[in-house]
């Protein structure tokens, strides 16, 4: 049985739900469970079905993408504070790389077909999750853009 | 020890600022695969005193000449640290010399890091890739005078671990309690249990007060460019962050114009700028 008031406590202190009233907190804490893995853990899988979200409260997450015949690459490690993903937000809900816990981590883990449905329902939450959302994904995108250049790769002086 | 504003080539280095000393390599160390440090020492055995963020120019008999930062201790006046990556002619002759070659030099030329101006401040300094060589002689003199700043923050991104400068040195900054380091690449193996991830992320979440932070930054353009819009997004004032600029350099002393950017002269009125200073000719493309 998940004890909703401690869980609401533990969203209030994150910095990813800074910006939420107490009411949103509450109904979001209900599609919330705490979670805890051992290094090595994965937390999802390629391919896997994204029907959940993650928010990192201790220890190191890598993302990492296979390719056959070559060790894994880590594209990204996430840190306390940090949200794990968005593909539960996106059809066809499926996640597009690994999460493998580096450390012991804890965190919160929410239902992802709980939250579409509230999402759904009151479409102010689903408007303030996207916009929380949003920033995220935008940075990730950037940093992807600027992991592509190679910046560090020998640049030409002008 | 020189301050922000003072002549460059002046009496440590050379005392005609176009004329080389010759400089015996005394240790060679290989950084990464591409990248050496050459420890020299002049022949005349004169010392050379410099302020960090200066560079020399370095001769390699029948080669050419380059213009190098130097990247070791301000304060020891004779032995000269210069780190080098191979990406060309002069640079791979550099890289493949040996203890007992001898190099010709002149320098210390250009404008140095705010040493004196950071003073006081939370002291942040952004490096990328080799970036980190032209910025090691303004973190060793914030670390001999650890009393004279805030916090000191020293934030690195490289390509991959196998690419990280001074790595040692590195964990050796991480153990002070004295100050914070933290590092990023761009890939890793799994095997790597440091963090992945642009250095932007990095200047994000560092714990220093915006309005009492003076910034440095040194690496590729487009990363200086991203983590100056980081650290004034996160409110630290553009004329308190400064970055150094490379542009192809002969003559070093602001004669022949071959470094020249908009209406600055590099190496003369550089490599280091104040941001404020140069922002409108990052705004304009092809200079
Ligand atoms: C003020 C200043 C300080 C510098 N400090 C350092 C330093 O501490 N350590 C260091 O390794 N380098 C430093 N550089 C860069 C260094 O001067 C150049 O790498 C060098 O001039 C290249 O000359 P080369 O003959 O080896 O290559 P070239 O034969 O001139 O060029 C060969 C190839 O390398 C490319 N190339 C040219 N310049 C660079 C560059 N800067 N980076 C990558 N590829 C390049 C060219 O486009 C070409 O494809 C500094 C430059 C300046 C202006
Ligand atoms: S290199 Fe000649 S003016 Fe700068």
């Amino acid at each position: 049985m998940v004890d909703i008031h401690s869980v609401s406590e533990l969203l209030k202190d994150l910095e990813f739900f800074r910006e939420f009233g107490e009411a949103t907190i509450e109904l979001l804490a209900g599609c919330a469970t705490n979670v805890a893995y051992r290094p090595g853990d994965y937390v999802f899988r390629e391919g896997g079905s994204a029907d959940a979200f993650f928010i990192i409260r201790h220890g190191d997450v890598a993302l990492e993408i296979h390719a056959p015949g070559r060790e894994p690459l880590v594209f990204e490690t996430l840190h306390p504070g940090d949200a794990i993903g968005w593909s539960w937000m996106v059809p066809p809900f499926k996640w597009s790389y690994d999460a493998r816990c580096r450390t012991v981590v804890r965190g919160l883990s929410f239902d992802a077909t709980c939250l579409r449905g509230k999402m759904e329902a009151d479409h102010e939450i689903g408007y303030q999750l996207m916009r929380r959302f949003l920033p995220v994904m935008s940075r990730r995108l950037l940093g992807a853009r600027l992991q592509l250049l190679d910046l560090y790769a020998a640049e030409k002086a002008r | 020890m020189r301050t922000a504003g003072e002549r460059p080539g002046a009496p440590g280095g050379s005392a005609d600022p176009m004329v080389p000393r010759p400089f015996r390599v005394t240790r060679r160390r290989r950084e990464t695969a591409d990248t050496f440090t050459l420890d020299l020492v002049a022949e005349d055995g004169k010392p050379f005193a410099f302020a960090p963020g200066q560079f020399n120019m370095l001769y390699v008999h029948g080669v050419g000449e380059v213009p190098i930062s130097i990247s070791g201790d301000p304060a020891d006046g004779t032995r000269l640290v210069h780190t080098i990556r191979a990406v060309g002619k002069v640079s791979a002759a550099l890289c493949a010399m040996k203890r007992g070659d001898l190099v010709a030099l002149r320098g210390p030329y250009g404008k140095p890091w705010p040493t004196v101006e950071a003073e006081g401040h939370d002291v942040v300094f952004i490096a990328g890739g080799v970036g980190l060589a032209p910025l090691r002689p303004a973190i060793v003199h914030a670390i001999a005078n650890r009393h004279r700043f805030g916090k000191v923050i020293v934030l690195y991104g490289a390509r991959s671990p196998a690419d990280m400068l001074f790595a040692e040195e590195v964990q050796r900054w991480r153990g002070l309690f004295s100050m914070e380091v933290d590092a990023t690449v761009d890939r890793a193996g799994p095997d790597w249990l440091g963090r992945v991830g642009v250095v932007t992320k990095l200047v994000e979440r560092a714990e220093f007060d915006p309005a009492h932070t003076l910034a440095m930054i040194c690496g590729p353009e487009v990363m200086m460019r991203f983590s100056v819009e980081m650290l004034t997004r996160r409110g630290v004032a553009e004329d308190r962050i400064y970055v150094s600029m490379e542009r192809n350099m002969k003559c070093a002393v602001g004669f022949c114009g071959h470094c020249q950017w908009g209406s600055a002269f590099v190496c003369r009125d550089g490599p280091v700028f104040r941001h404020d200073r140069i922002a409108h000719l990052n705004a304009i493309r092809e200079l």
